[in-house]
């Protein structure tokens, strides 16, 4: 699925990486526990979460993600932003709950693998 | 590389923000340096675990890199607490941290079997009261399985 698609899924904003919007991810987590996602992720480029703050980035940094979909409305600090872009991680917000917006990206087939709190 | 490369940061104990900012260093480091990502990412996932403990449980401390032909050795360094059951503090699960460390999104209790599982060797050294040290090695070409084993404990 590229990113794109799943701005359009989750009716979400891009707030950064647009040039990366054509970019294909395979697999997803929803999580807002950083350390399970370092624990349990394994290639998944897509990291669904309702935490705001910059370890949130790093997380997705360390993990080599290409992008985060903050939900629940939850809006990333302009400096989290500047990480984002630092490390091409493209950051999407959407007003969807983390259920329901797992969900949608899992219906529409973005997998998670060896994610094992998805 | 005939002489190791050695990087040193100091890890700012009061500042849960830029916590992980030298982990994110050493990728950067790692990847000029040409290795593969997997082994970047090893590394670097393990390093960041260390990093935030320092800054969540001992108030900071200092962080040493050193690459060298074989193997990327981290060395965590803090003045903190120390940690009193060691086995304990490598369970799964186990945690000390407190409820607005949770609500940061640390704390599951996961990071010291997260460090242990991405890297070849660990080693701890800690005294009551006098800070505690981690030392982590990773190989540079013969790395250790751990992947496959990985995805299936995380079920
Ligand atoms: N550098 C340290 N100094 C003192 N105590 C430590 C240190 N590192 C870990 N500990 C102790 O060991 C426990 C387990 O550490 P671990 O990293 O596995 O989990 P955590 O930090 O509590 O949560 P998580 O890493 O999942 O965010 C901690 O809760 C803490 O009590
Ligand atoms: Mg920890």
């Amino acid at each position: 699925m590229k990113i794109r698609e799943i701005a359009t899924l989750l009716g979400a904003d891009v707030l950064c990486g647009e040039s990366q919007l054509d970019e294909e991810v395979q697999s997803a987590c929803g999580s807002d526990m950083m350390s399970d996602v370092l624990a349990f992720v394994k290639d998944q480029g897509v990291l669904v979460t309702g935490l705001v703050n910059p370890q949130v980035i790093r997380t997705a940094m360390m993990m080599d993600m290409h992008c985060v979909v903050f939900v629940r409305s939850k809006r990333p600090t302009p400096e989290m932003l500047e990480l984002a872009k630092e490390h091409h991680i493209a950051v999407l917000a959407s007003c969807s709950r983390m259920y329901e917006a797992c969900g949608k990206l899992y219906a529409s087939g973005l997998g998670n693998e060896a994610c094992a709190n998805g | 590389m005939a002489e190791a490369l050695r990087f040193h940061y100091e890890v700012d104990g009061d500042n849960f923000t830029s916590a992980g900012a030298a982990s994110v260093e050493v990728k950067r480091k790692l990847r000029q340096l040409g290795f593969d990502a997997e082994l970047i990412r090893r590394v670097s996932i393990a390093m960041y675990e260390g990093e935030i403990n320092m800054v969540v449980h001992a108030r900071g401390g200092s962080a040493d890199v050193y690459v060298d032909k074989d193997c990327v050795t981290i060395i965590l360094a803090d003045r903190g607490p120390g940690i009193p059951d060691i086995d304990l503090a490598m369970q799964e699960g186990y945690s000390t941290a407190p409820d607005n460390i949770r609500a940061l999104g640390f704390g599951a209790g996961m990071g010291l079997p997260n460090m242990k599982r991405y890297t070849d060797e660990m080693k701890i050294e800690t005294v009551l009261k006098q800070g505690t040290t981690v030392t982590m090695k990773v190989y540079i070409n013969h790395t250790k399985q751990t992947e496959k084993g990985t995805s299936e404990e995380g079920k």
